[in-house]
């Protein structure tokens, strides 16, 4: 089930620099946000908040709330491990575990996370590989090598390992920059698809990509966020004269 | 997995969206003169009333295609469905208004007596009616053979503007008390002229799609 997040003063640092200045932020359930802005406005940061993934850094804090399912992550009795499972990642690059097979790699997700039901793996693992639309070019060789695969396909593999531990929101630090535009193509249309079962959030500098599939846009600049709206809205009339600056390709 | 779904998606909406406007555009001039025939003010202010819909479907044709150029970055082929379709909305929408023009001499000259029964207008509103039919139709098929067929009709159109022209002029000079009348007919006639270099410039949109290039069917 697909949740909607809420996030309310969010304030991020690596050591004495703050990277994120007081956001305010809603994630809606069953569609596509993406988060765009120009290189070290912060936007990585952003989502790696929304699953408590910024603080594994050396030095790195936070400060603010992040609303999920009427609990705040950062909460002090919430566990990190627990929100992770419930609040999936997809890197930018693939990074399917290079020892395990195609089949090992998806299973690996359920097991890390003390799945015990043995005899729903296979089961689990097919319906993850059909949702990341990767089943049937590798159905017949489900024990061969993930790293045996295209670019293109580990990224989908990474996002059906994501996938199998039923994730509620999936947050994608760009997830196609490290691939070609077929490719590309490919894993938008799958986020696209994807939302129906589990809302997504993603970073990217592609703004194009923003702006094909998500449902929502924002726009960080120096760790603020300068503005969020519908994508339909932010691309064909922003508010904002930055938004237009960066949009149109006008900034600095 | 088919690459741009969501562009597709879109472009399919976009094709219905404009076949529903010209349906309705081919039906506003129907009425329009079946009002002006029958002397049916009320069928006339169907027309009226019905013109908004119209400009509402204009309005949303607009800022889809602008939410498609912007978020999609349509190419090649795409981005001149996308074109055609701002410049066919636009086409039609001028047809619903010059619909709306005929339907106003309608209620104007309603309780009068015609000076002569209505032969020519009737003819040419027919023709017109077929170009707008077929204009769509091209479209749908992007059939650029009934797309030039369709233009070519303009033809017969301003040989029938022109001779209801003359005809209502010989019949003001012999007679000024229906000068008003003939006035108002003339008007009608050129509505029609004008609603149907509408039309044609749908078919040169169906040949710049496939074509690429604009011919001129004017």
């Amino acid at each position: 089930m697909a949740k909607d997040m809420l996030v309310q003063d969010l304030k991020a640092w690596y050591g004495t620099q703050q990277i994120l200045k007081n956001i305010n932020l809603k994630i809606e359930k069953n569609s596509v946000t993406a988060i765009i802005g120009p290189s070290g406005c912060g936007k990585s940061t952003f989502i790696r908040c929304l699953n408590r993934m910024h603080e594994v850094t050396p030095g790195a804090r936070v400060e603010g709330k992040v609303w999920f399912d009427g609990i705040n992550l950062y909460d002090p009795d919430v566990d990190p491990v627990q929100i992770r499972k419930r609040v999936g990642m997809v890197f930018q690059k693939p990074n399917p575990f290079p020892t395990m097979s195609i089949f090992e790699n998806v299973a690996a997700g359920l097991r890390l996370n003390g799945f015990k039901d043995k005899k729903r793996i296979p089961e689990i693992v097919e319906r993850s590989l059909r949702m990341a639309a990767l089943w049937d070019e590798v159905k017949d060789r489900l024990h061969e090598s993930g790293m045996s695969l295209s670019g293109g396909q580990q990224q989908r593999l990474c996002i059906a390992r994501s996938l199998a531990v039923e994730p509620e929101i999936l947050l994608m630090d760009e997830p196609a920059s490290a691939l070609d535009p077929i490719a590309t193509g490919h894993i938008e249309e799958l986020i696209v698809e994807l939302k129906d079962k589990v809302t997504i959030a993603i970073v990217t500098h592609n703004m194009q990509q923003a702006a094909r599939i998500a449902d929502y846009t924002a726009f960080f600049l120096h760790g603020e966020l300068v503005e969020y709206n519908q994508t339909e809205k932010i691309f064909t009339s922003p508010d904002d004269k930055r938004t237009e600056d960066y949009l149109s390709g006008r900034f600095g | 997995m088919t690459a741009r779904k969501t562009l597709d998606t879109s472009l399919d909406e976009l094709e219905t969206k404009l076949i529903q406007m010209g349906k309705r555009a081919e039906e506003a001039v129907a009425d329009a003169i079946e009002s002006l025939i029958n002397k049916d003010a009320e069928l006339a202010d169907k027309v009226i009333r019905h013109d908004e819909k119209m400009n509402q479907m204009d309005g949303e044709i607009q800022e889809l295609c602008a939410s498609l150029i912007a978020t999609q970055q349509p190419v090649a082929k795409d981005l001149r469905k996308i074109l055609i379709a701002l410049r066919i909305s636009n086409d039609l929408e001028r047809m619903g208004d010059l619909a709306v023009d005929i339907a106003e001499v309608t209620k104007r000259v309603a309780d009068e007596e015609w000076m002569k029964p209505l032969v020519d207008i009737p003819r040419m509103a027919e023709i017109v009616r077929t170009m707008i039919g077929d204009g769509m139709q091209s479209y749908l098929e992007e059939n650029v053979d009934l797309a030039y067929k369709m233009a070519k009709m303009d033809d017969d159109v301003d040989h029938l503007y022109s001779q209801i022209l003359r005809e209502l002029f010989v019949l003001m000079i012999e007679n000024p008390k229906v000068i008003s009348q003939a006035m108002h007919l003339c008007f009608v006639a050129r509505f029609l002229e004008r609603i149907a270099d509408h039309a044609t410039n749908i078919g040169e949109n169906v040949v710049y799609l496939s074509k690429a290039v604009k011919p001129d069917l004017n």
